[in-house]
Order: C-alpha cells, then structure tokens, then sequence
C-alpha cells in the first residue's frame, strides 16, 4: 500500500512538472485553467485506467501511432510515452469542449480557431479518413 | 414637393457625385504616383535597409525568448537551450566525430585537378577562411551561389566531374573550408533589385506552411522553438546554418544544409526539392542572413 501511494506521487510529480513547463507558450488565463486541472484531475488520473468503448479504443491507437494522429508529438496525453509539449496537454475535454462538434472541429481543421496554429489540420488535408477523426473525437472526449 | 425643387435635388446630388468622383480620381492619382516612387525608392539604400529591419526583428525574438543564452551561443542549435542535451553533446565534442571529415576535405581540397590546378585558384584567398562569405547573391549569373554550389563550379571549370550535393566528398570539403573559417562572422549583404527578390523568395519559404501536416520552418523553429515535438527539441532558427556541414549521429556521416532542409520537408510529408535547386538556395541566403553576427562553427556534431 505504502508502495502504491510512492509510485504514484512519483508519478504525479513528474507528468505535472512536464505539464508546467509546456505551458510557456500560452495565454496566462489558459495555463491558469489547466494548471487547475492539472491539480484537481490529471495527476491523478494517470494511475487510472478507465474502460473504454470499442471506438474510443480504435481512436486511441489512431491518436497514438505516429503514422496516423502522432497527436504525442505535441500533447500529453494519459498514458502517452514520451509526449512533446508543443501544444496544451489534452486534459478535461468535456469541460474545455461543452460542445463535441466544437472539438471535431478542432482535430478537423484547427487553423479554423487559431490560423496560425502549428496543428496539422487532420480532415482537410486528409491525414485521417473522417471515419479515423470520429474515433479519435470519442477517444480525446473521454480523456 | 414641386417639380423645380426635385431638380434642384437633381443636379444637387449630381453635383456631389461629380466631386467624389474627382476626388476618387485625385486621390487615385497620388497613389498612383506614390507607387511609382515607391519602386523608384526601392534603391540600394532601401533594400539594406529593409533586410537589416528583419534581421533586428529576427534577432530580438530569440534573445526576448531565449534570455539566458548568450548571443555567439545559438551558433549551437538546440545546445544553446537545453542543458541536457547539451552535456551530452559536449561529451561528444572531446573527440568530434567530424575530424576525420576535415583531414579527409582537407586532402581533396589540396589534390590537384588533372590540368594541375586545384581548389585554392578558384577562390578568393586560396579558398582559407573564407566560409563567412556564403552564400552571396552572383549579380552576373544571377543566382545565389552556395559554398557547395562554388566547389562545384569549380571542379567543372577545370574539367572535373561534379559532386553529389548531399554528402560524401562534397561534404567533406566545404567541412574543411568551414574549419579554415571558424571564428569570423558572417555579413552577407543584399544590395541589388535582383538579390533582394532572391532574398523574399527565401524568406517567403521559411514562413509558408507547406506539406500534408500544413507547417513552416517558422512554425517549429520560431514559433514553438524549445518545446519537443516526441523527443525533439526544436532549435532557435537563429544560428542554423553557422555549423554546417554537419555529422549527424542519425546520419552516421557528414552532411550538408541542403540535405536538413530536405529532411525537415519530408518530415511534414511536404515533397523535398533538390539539393541546390533554386527554392534552397534561396532559402539558404535568407536562413543565413538573419544569423548575420554569428561566428561560423562549421562542421559540427548533432544527434
Ligand atoms: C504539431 C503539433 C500538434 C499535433 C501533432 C497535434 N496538435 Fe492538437 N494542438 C496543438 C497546438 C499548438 C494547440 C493549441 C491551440 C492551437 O494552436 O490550435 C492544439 C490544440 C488542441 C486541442 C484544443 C485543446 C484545448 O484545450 O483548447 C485539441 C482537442 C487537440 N489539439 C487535439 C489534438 C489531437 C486529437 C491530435 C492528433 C490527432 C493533435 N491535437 C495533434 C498542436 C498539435
Ligand atoms: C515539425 C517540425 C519541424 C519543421 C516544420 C521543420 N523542422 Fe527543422 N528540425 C526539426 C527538428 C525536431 C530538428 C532537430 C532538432 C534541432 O536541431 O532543431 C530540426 C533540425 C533542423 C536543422 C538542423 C539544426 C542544427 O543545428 O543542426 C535545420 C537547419 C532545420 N531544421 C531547418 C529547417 C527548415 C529550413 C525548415 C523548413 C523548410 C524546417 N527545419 C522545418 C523540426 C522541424
């Protein structure tokens, strides 16, 4: 038990401090919102493994692979190896997007909200199939 | 209302469509003028004036970025702003695996083509510490001529074959010449019409999103410089070209600038363009004019 608690504290530790310094980048009211989360929720979080349905299974490989989404190049995600930091650990999806259709749009085509962004737009440049981005919306939603 | 007022209305409203009218035309005109002059001002003044504006401006996004590191340092690439992978790499410095490289240039450079001549009769000082110098914009051939464009050039104009422009001998002598430079900074100019066209060309490269996955160079080596993408860390685009050419351990030899730019573009499933084509060499006078100041450190080691 005592283990138990030591594991994850040193886990909880280190993906925090990652989370930490990915957030140079952004907005002081973003990185205080996920911050928050990071506190509440995502430390936590990364000792739990949840059951997932058979579409957000298949959207987590498609999230994962490097072929396909590569989204762990730039977010951290539960359970992703060895994630960059070039874009906001993926963290509360419900409550960052109230509306699912919303975070479609974002995996779809993100220059749509941001212009600039350096997120691959993954439906208009057909990296995924739309039938892929569907799985991957279902799997990034649990998250 | 009677029937005169309506005309007086009439010709009242014509009146002032006659004068907005005019007025559109004056200020039509000016323009026009001024457009005029503004090509006309496009004169050597201006045109070193505008690319020095960049320069402070590229410059002083990365100092305000990276405000710890010291200018001459992003001659290091990502070592400059990241401590770890820096140790590693300084550990790699004490026996640089690049050293072969420069001997190996070093004796090529110094055999005599088959009519006697060598490498040291097609450049300025016998081709020594010269490296700071490319790539300039050629006001007769019109181009922009690289260190490895040179070397070629060179080796055609006495009769010899030309070199494979990625690595390999090519490499290893602009290593060599690179070696002979370390120290002196770089000052390349653009002064004429033509060089600055050359000069936008490059520069509109480094900031289009291009490729599948939609990025510029700006995008990971600007906009997000110093986060990871997996593992990598992305270099400050500020002192990039300084330590070419470069023996990269995942090459496991030396290589060129041009054969990085290709990898970069095939990394976001953008289509490569060859080495010493147009668009790179392009690319490269802008890529190295913003790191105008920086002493050259080439060859260097990256992972
Ligand atoms: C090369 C970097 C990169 C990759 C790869 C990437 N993203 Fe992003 N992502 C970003 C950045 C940067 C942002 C920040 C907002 C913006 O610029 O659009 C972002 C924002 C997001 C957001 C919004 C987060 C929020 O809380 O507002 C979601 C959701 C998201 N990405 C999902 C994904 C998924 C799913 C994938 C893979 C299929 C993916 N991203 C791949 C860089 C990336
Ligand atoms: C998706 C991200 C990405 C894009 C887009 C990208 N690069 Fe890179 N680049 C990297 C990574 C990662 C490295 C290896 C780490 C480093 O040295 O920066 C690298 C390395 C380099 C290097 C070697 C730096 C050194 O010190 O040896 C050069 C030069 C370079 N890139 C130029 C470019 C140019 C020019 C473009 C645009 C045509 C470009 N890159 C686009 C990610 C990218």
């Amino acid at each position: 038990m005592q283990q138990k608690t030591l594991t994850k504290r040193t886990l909880t530790s280190s993906s925090c401090s990652h989370i930490n310094t990915a957030f140079t980048g952004f907005g002081k009211v973003f990185k205080a919102l996920i911050l928050l989360s990071v506190a509440t929720i995502s430390c936590t979080a990364y000792t739990q493994t949840k059951t997932l349905s058979e579409t957000q299974a298949q959207g987590k490989v498609l999230a994962f692979e490097r072929a396909k989404g590569n989204c762990l190049a730039c977010h951290v995600m539960e359970e992703g190896e060895l994630p960059g930091n070039a874009g906001p650990p993926l963290v509360m999806m419900k409550v960052r997007f109230p509306e699912k259709s919303v975070l479609k749009q974002q995996i779809w085509d993100a220059t749509i909200r941001n212009p600039k962004t350096i997120m691959p737009p993954f439906g208009r440049h057909g990296i995924l199939t739309e039938k892929e981005i569907d799985a991957v919306v279902d799997y990034v939603y649990s998250l | 209302m009677t029937k005169k007022t309506i005309l007086d209305v009439r010709r009242r409203e014509h009146r002032r469509l006659l004068t907005s009218l005019l007025i559109t035309a004056i200020v039509g005109f000016m323009s026009l003028t001024v457009s005029a002059q503004d090509s006309k001002q496009l004169s050597k003044q201006n045109i070193v004036k505008s690319v020095h504006n960049d320069v402070t401006q590229f410059q002083t996004f990365y100092k305000q970025r990276f405000p710890e590191v010291e200018f001459n340092e992003f001659a290091n690439g990502v070592y400059a702003i990241d401590e770890a992978s820096r140790e590693q790499w300084l550990e790699i410095e004490d026996f640089p695996p690049y050293e072969l490289s420069v001997d190996q240039g070093k004796e090529y450079f110094e055999t005599p083509f088959d009519n006697g001549k060598s490498y040291a009769d097609c450049f300025e000082n016998g081709g020594i510490g010269i490296r700071q110098n490319f790539p300039f914009f050629d006001s007769k051939k019109e181009m922009v001529v690289t260190l490895e464009l040179a070397i070629n050039q060179c080796r055609i104009d006495n009769g010899m074959p030309p070199l494979n422009y990625k690595k390999g001998e090519i490499a290893e002598i602009s290593a060599y010449m690179a070696y002979t430079s370390r120290g002196k900074t770089s000052q390349i100019e653009v002064t004429t019409k033509k060089a600055f066209k050359a000069y936008l060309n490059g520069k509109q490269f480094f900031y289009a999103k291009r490729g599948q996955l939609n990025f510029s160079c700006a995008d990971c080596h600007m906009n997000s410089t110093g986060m990871k993408i997996r593992a990598d860390i992305t270099s400050p685009a500020l002192g990039q070209t300084t330590g070419f050419p470069t023996y990269r351990s995942k090459w496991d030899e030396i290589g060129t600038l041009h054969w990085r730019y290709a990898g970069c573009n095939k990394n976001i499933r953008a289509l490569p363009f060859a080495a010493q084509s147009e668009q790179y060499r392009d690319l490269e006078f802008f890529h190295s004019i913003m790191s105008r100041g920086l002493p050259i450190n080439g060859p260097s080691s990256r992972k």
